[in-house]
Parts: C-alpha cells; sequence; structure tokens
C-alpha cells in the first residue's frame, strides 16, 4: 500500500513536470510531437530507475559507511552521466530499432535535472531500496505522462492562430500553466 | 573577432540582448520554481551568479590543458564542486533559505545556462573576459529572477520583501504561489517581451523606409528643379 501511495504521488500528485518543476528544459523543447515525446519519454523512464537503484547503493554502501555525504553532488552526477553514456552503448549495441527511436535523446538527458532531482530526493527523503525503484518508475511514469498530454495539445496549437508574439515557449508556458491547474485537482488523493 | 568587442558590451549584452531567461530560455527550472517570493529568487540568483563566475574564471584558465574529449565532464566536475560549496555554506548560514530552496541549490549542477557559457564562452576567451560575461549572464538571470518573483509575491501574498505593498482589502490571488502561476505569469511576461521587441523592429524598419522615401523625393525633386532652371 505504502509503495502504491509513492508510485501515485510520484507520477501525478507531485508530477515531477507540472508540481517540481523539474525537466523542464526537455519538457519545452521535445514535446511538438506525440511520437517524440513518447521516446523521449521512455527513455527518459528507463534511465531513471537504473539512476533510482545506482545513486541508492551508491548513497547507502559508500558515502554514508565513509561519511563522505558532502561528496554527493559530483557524484552524482557523474554517475549520472557516465550511466547515460553506457546505457547508450548497450542499446546500440542490443537493438538497432531501440537506439535509432531512443538515439537522439539520450545524451540530453544527461542534463535533465528531473535525473539528478531524482537521486536527491532519494537520499533526502531515506527511501528504501525497494521504495526507490517504486519512486523511480513513478517519476518516470509522470514524466512520459505530462510530455505526451503536451505534445498532444501542441499538435493542435499548430492548427489554431496564436498571436505572432506568443508562438513557441510563452503560449507553452501557458499551455502548462492550464495544466499544472488540471492536476492541482489530484492534491487530495494523498 | 572576440577582440574587437568592448568590455563593456561582454557585460551589458547579458542584461537584456542575450539576458539567459527572457532571450535564450534557459534554466527554467529554477527559475520557476524558486520565485514563489523575491527573496528566494534573489538567493538562487546570488547562488547561481557565484558558481558561475567562479566556474567561467577557472575555467578560462585552465582551458588550454583540458583535452577537447573530456571537456564537458571537465566542466561537470567543476561546477559540481563550486554548487557543493555553495551548498554547504548555504546549510551553515542560512538554514532557512536553504530549506525554502530545497533540491534546487544541488540541481544548479544541471542549470544549463552554466554549462552553457562554459561550452561557448569561457572556454574560448581571456579570463578577464569570461568573468565580465558571466557576471553579465548572473545579472541577467537576477533580473529575471526579482522581476518573475516579485510579480508572484505581491499579487500572491500582498507583500514584497516581507513588507506588505498591496492593502488588506486586496484579495490575495492564491494561484499565483502555487505552481501553475509560474508558468503562467512566466509566459505572459515571455509574450509581452517578445511583443515589444518584435514592435520597435517594426518601427525601426519603418523610419528606415521613411528615411529612404523623404532621400529619394528630395532627390527627385532636386533633379526636377535642376531640369526647370535649364
Amino acid at each position: 500500500m505504502e509503495l502504491f501511495i509513492i508510485f501515485i504521488s510520484a507520477a501525478i500528485v507531485n508530477n515531477f513536470v507540472l508540481a517540481y518543476f523539474l525537466g523542464i528544459c526537455p519538457f519545452i523543447g521535445v514535446s511538438n510531437k506525440t511520437s517524440s515525446a513518447v521516446s523521449m519519454g521512455m527513455a527518459t523512464t528507463f534511465v531513471m530507475v537504473i539512476t533510482a537503484i545506482v545513486s541508492w547503493l551508491l548513497y547507502n554502501l559508500l558515502l554514508v559507511p565513509y561519511k563522505l555525504e558532502f561528496l554527493q553532488i559530483p557524484s552524482f552526477i557523474l554517475v549520472i552521466a557516465s550511466l547515460v553514456q553506457f546505457v547508450e552503448m548497450v542499446i546500440k549495441k542490443v537493438s538497432q530499432p531501440l537506439y535509432r527511436a531512443l538515439g537522439i535523446f539520450l545524451p540530453l538527458i544527461t542534463t535533465n535535472c528531473a535525473i539528478l532531482g531524482l537521486a536527491l530526493f532519494i537520499s533526502m527523503r531515506e527511501y528504501t531500496f525497494i521504495q526507490s525503484i517504486v519512486f523511480g518508475v513513478g517519476a518516470g511514469a509522470g514524466f512520459t505522462l505530462a510530455l505526451t498530454i503536451m505534445a498532444g495539445i501542441r499538435e493542435e496549437l499548430e492548427l489554431s492562430d496564436v498571436p505572432v508574439s506568443f508562438r513557441g515557449a510563452p503560449i507553452t508556458l501557458i499551455v502548462a500553466g492550464i495544466l499544472a491547474l488540471a492536476f492541482m485537482g489530484f492534491a487530495g488523493m494523498i | 573577432m572576440a577582440k574587437h568587442t568592448p568590455l563593456s558590451k561582454e557585460f551589458l549584452k547579458g542584461l537584456w540582448e542575450q539576458n539567459p531567461i527572457f532571450k535564450q530560455v534557459l534554466g527554467m527550472c529554477p527559475t520557476l520554481a524558486v520565485t514563489v517570493s523575491a527573496i528566494n529568487g534573489i538567493a538562487m540568483a546570488l547562488a547561481t551568479t557565484f558558481v558561475l563566475v567562479m566556474a567561467s574564471m577557472l575555467i578560462s584558465i585552465i582551458r588550454k590543458l583540458i583535452p577537447n574529449q573530456v571537456r564537458i565532464a571537465a566542466y561537470i566536475v567543476i561546477i559540481a564542486t563550486f554548487v557543493t560549496i555553495v551548498d554547504l555554506v548555504m546549510k551553515a548560514r542560512f538554514p532557512v533559505l536553504s530549506k525554502a530552496l530545497g533540491p534546487f541549490i544541488p540541481l544548479i549542477v544541471v542549470n544549463c545556462i552554466i554549462l552553457g557559457r562554459q561550452e561557448a564562452f569561457a572556454s574560448k576567451n581571456t579570463v578577464f573576459r569570461s568573468i565580465l560575461d558571466a557576471l553579465g549572464m548572473g545579472s541577467g538571470f537576477f533580473i529575471a529572477l526579482i522581476t518573475l518573483g516579485g510579480i508572484r509575491e505581491i499579487i500572491g501574498s500582498r507583500t514584497f520583501l516581507s513588507y506588505q505593498v498591496l492593502p488588506n482589502a486586496f484579495e490575495p490571488w492564491l494561484i499565483m504561489i502555487l505552481p501553475a502561476g509560474a508558468f503562467l505569469t512566466l509566459g505572459l511576461m515571455l509574450g509581452f517581451i517578445n511583443m515589444y521587441t518584435d514592435r520597435k523592429k517594426n518601427l525601426e524598419k519603418e523610419s528606415l523606409i521613411d528615411q529612404y522615401r523623404n532621400k529619394t523625393k528630395s532627390e527627385s525633386a532636386g533633379t526636377v528643379a535642376a531640369q526647370e532652371g535649364i
């Protein structure tokens, strides 16, 4: 039950994009087409789950026992950067179609604040190992959900008559604001 | 190429012309997240500026020693070091602010403005120019954050820097201090800034056309007069 609450909380109620403002850059940059939004969401979810596992192990088995908590920022970011590289190489070897679908998005994920935010939340909230994995899956699902909804709305926006000055980033932010309002409706769930 | 730009320009371009938030739309995550009140915005902007200036300085000093293939990793390690310094100092000296900003102080590491300036400027320019550029970009970020934080704080909780500025009769708009308010305010601000620059550009274009017309008119008038004289 507790795991379920963590999942729903990360995916919907405290959505990473719309409530915590993590991962806004890809949210604005990649949400043009539904297909690329889904690919980006899947790639991010994949990296998030692995990051949750690795950063939990790193923090609890290495940094805490040796009292090196002050090194958590550099160590997390290095682990994430090398992890993304590693995932890219593995996908390239194992599945060419998947690599073609995710390829360009993978390097972008390194500078996605949602990933580092996830690692920091896990150490801040002192989740257990299983909770961390569930949290990673939930955060990834929430990110994919927000990105896909946004891409769907933006495809419709292309056809509508937006004032010239508001095209691009401004109208995207305003739409995101309305989306965030809608997501606030879930606030009472937990 | 870089040598011909005056030094003042390196600083001033960050304030408006290439403002990281309003013009380049970089570093959105901290901008939206921490601007619930003006003071949070100021703290965030100062922390980011410190990291940006220190990292730019160090990287432009050692730019010739970093091998090209590992430069991004090297930048990230340097940035992460300065962010750790800021994080620990904030925790020790300003525990309240540090708590209010939460994970967004460590997240300065992945702020695109900082990595972007290293890649685009500090790795190619001298130390002094890099520091000026970093200060300019930091000040631009500061202006953007304090404007956004100020607007949200005044309308959302009637205060500015914790001093009440609107009368009690004004019902605060709760939405402004919620996530949705951040998106809406920044979206509207960007839109109006675009509108302003577009209008200015059009005016300039029109005045150029007018000048050209007047010039050709007076020239043709002159030739007509000359012909009549003959």
